[in-house]
């Protein structure tokens, strides 16, 4: 290799690896390290044992709060599916008009770029007791008090977060589609399936990795998130990043903080690579 | 094939469209909604809305602390689109042109922001800017942006340079240009609608984020951040007034990285 070759390359690459090693490796192993420091007034002093990992599996508090929050983020999740899917679908094989077909894949994207903490903003003021489904609800007459049942729980948190995250759904199912060649359904209909025969055998189990990677993104995005909670969570509406916020701030525990961000990361990563795996054996059994 | 069954097909197509309406409806009522609050005369956000009234708006030009947010959310979002730009297009020429031991590695790695919900890039960085005594400022949230954004920039580019033909880099440098000459007259005048797309949509998420901003910002807000503490005052149609701002000025960004997004050669 020539001179000025070697030179791009180690731009190109060193570059890159200087900052994830500076900005992600080093802080994750900062707080891999805190974690198991223990908290001594007025902050924390170096230790090394494993009281607050204990603390997050033994303690009925963080524990509700994490299979709370696994539970809301696996809702969000098969609600996205159930909503993404059939619209995705519909635009591959049943929208001919290439323009209408453009503009609905946009139309579900675009929300995307519209402020996310404002898309979780007007859900509270839709669902609060003086709202907009209230209003109308007693206008209809359906109901005669404005009713509460809306809004603070976990209901409020699942629709917020469907509707911030549906987007994330919707790109990867309609990649995973789009690539399915027209032949084949057409084959298996010449072949004498109905469509829903078709549907099962040939197109869901084709279009898998773009379910698994829409349903990675969903998960792991509204497993991370604290302005639903925040915003239309209610008392018991705590998620563990709301968790995480406060062993930070008012709680001052940073060591069960950076324990519970741990998890958190584990969890993500684990998640990665089995969507990955998925997608891996999607792939090959393609062929 | 398609006229065996009309009528069953008639009823399916329709029942789909109706589903899609719906969809769209879901999407796009809220937005409406947040639109049509913004111009109430009454404090609280109640249907009917019993006027119309441009006070909110005329609130906010007066806010001077909503101003000072605005620029803020400026200087952040425009330095960390180009770290991320540098950073990222860097990252997605390495991955696409070299081979190197743990690859796979730094792949998993820099694309781990994207479903690594923001709180844990914002915390473990705070936790080490603390370590070395930087205190947290509007600097800090840039290189926290830049982080959890180069994942954006490193698919989309990726992505790009996959359907480049390697042969036109190969002639260029066959014809004897140096590395930086084919990059800058070659690779990436092809790449440059993706970059483009990257670096707007990167700008508009920095412009967006909060869980990062929380941790990495000092006293200085970004937007979000302010209207995230107003919030915690409860609602007012001011806040409405902000979001129709923000979603007029997303609509123009939308359309903006359309148009520019365009390959303008002919394909």
């Amino acid at each position: 290799m020539s001179g000025p070759r070697s030179l791009s390359t180690v731009l190109i690459l060193g570059i890159p690896i200087l900052w994830v090693v500076v900005f992600m490796l080093l802080p994750y192993g900062i707080i891999v390290t805190y974690s198991f420091w223990v908290k001594a007034y007025p902050t924390f002093k170096p230790a090394f044992q494993f009281g607050n990992y204990l603390t997050l599996v033994t303690d009925p508090q963080y524990v509700q709060v994490l299979l709370r929050t696994l539970k809301i983020s696996a809702l969000v999740s098969v609600l996205s599916l159930l909503l993404a899917y059939p619209f995705a679908w519909w635009l591959v094989f049943r929208c001919h008009n290439q323009s209408l077909k453009t503009w609905a894949y946009m139309a579900v994207i675009a929300p995307l770029w519209v402020s996310y903490l404002l898309r979780a903003y007007i859900w509270k003021t839709i669902l609060g007791t003086e709202g907009i489904l209230n209003s109308f609800l007693m206008s209809t007459g359906i109901i005669s008090e404005p009713s509460s049942l809306f809004l603070y729980n976990q209901f409020a948190m699942v629709v917020t977060l469907t509707y911030i995250f549906i987007p994330f759904m919707v790109m990867p199912i309609y990649t995973a589609l789009e690539r399915i060649p027209a032949n084949l359904s057409e084959a298996s209909s010449d072949l004498g399936m109905a469509p829903w025969q078709t549907f099962l055998k040939v197109t869901l189990p084709l279009s898998t990795p773009g379910i698994a990677a829409g349903f990675t993104l969903t998960f792991c995005l509204s497993f991370g998130d604290f302005i639903a909670p925040f915003l239309v969570g209610g008392p018991d509406g705590n998620l563990i990043a709301s968790v995480i916020q406060s062993q930070f701030g008012s709680a001052l525990n940073w060591p069960l903080g950076s324990a519970l961000s741990i998890v958190m990361l584990v969890i993500v990563l684990a998640i990665v690579s089995l969507s990955d795996r998925i997608e891996a054996r999607a792939n090959t059994g393609a062929h | 094939m398609t006229q065996r069954k009309p009528l069953s097909r008639f009823a399916a197509d329709t029942a789909l469209m109706t589903y899609v309406a719906l969809l769209m409806a879901f999407l796009y009522v809220p937005i409406w909604v947040l639109i049509a609050f913004s111009f109430s005369s009454s404090r609280s956000l109640t249907w009917p809305i019993p006027g119309f009234t441009l006070d909110w708006y005329r609130k906010l030009f007066a806010n001077t602390d909503l101003q000072a947010a605005v620029v803020n959310s400026f200087y952040v979002a425009t330095f960390a689109t180009i770290l991320a730009l540098i950073v990222g297009v860097a990252a997605a020429m390495a991955l696409h042109r070299l081979n190197f031991p743990g690859k796979t590695l730094f792949r998993r790695l820099i694309l781990l922001p994207i479903t690594l919900p923001g709180i844990v890039t914002g915390i473990s960085m705070l936790n080490m800017f603390r370590l070395f005594g930087f205190n947290p400022s509007l600097e800090t949230v840039i290189l926290g942006h830049a982080t959890a954004l180069l994942g954006v920039v490193v698919t989309q580019v990726f992505a790009r340079l996959q359907r480049l033909p390697r042969s036109l880099e190969e002639a260029s440098s066959d014809l004897g240009a140096p590395p930086w000459k084919t990059f800058l007259l070659v690779t990436l005048p092809n790449i440059r609608s993706a970059v483009i797309g990257a670096g707007l949509l990167s700008f508009v998420l920095s412009f967006d984020e909060i869980p990062v901003t929380f941790f990495l910002t000092g006293r200085d807000n970004t937007l979000p951040m302010y209207i995230y503490s107003t919030m915690r005052r409860g609602v007012t149609p001011e806040i409405n007034a902000v979001g129709t701002l923000i979603v007029l000025a997303s609509l123009v960004l939308i359309i903006l990285s359309v148009l520019l997004s365009r390959d303008r050669s002919p394909r």
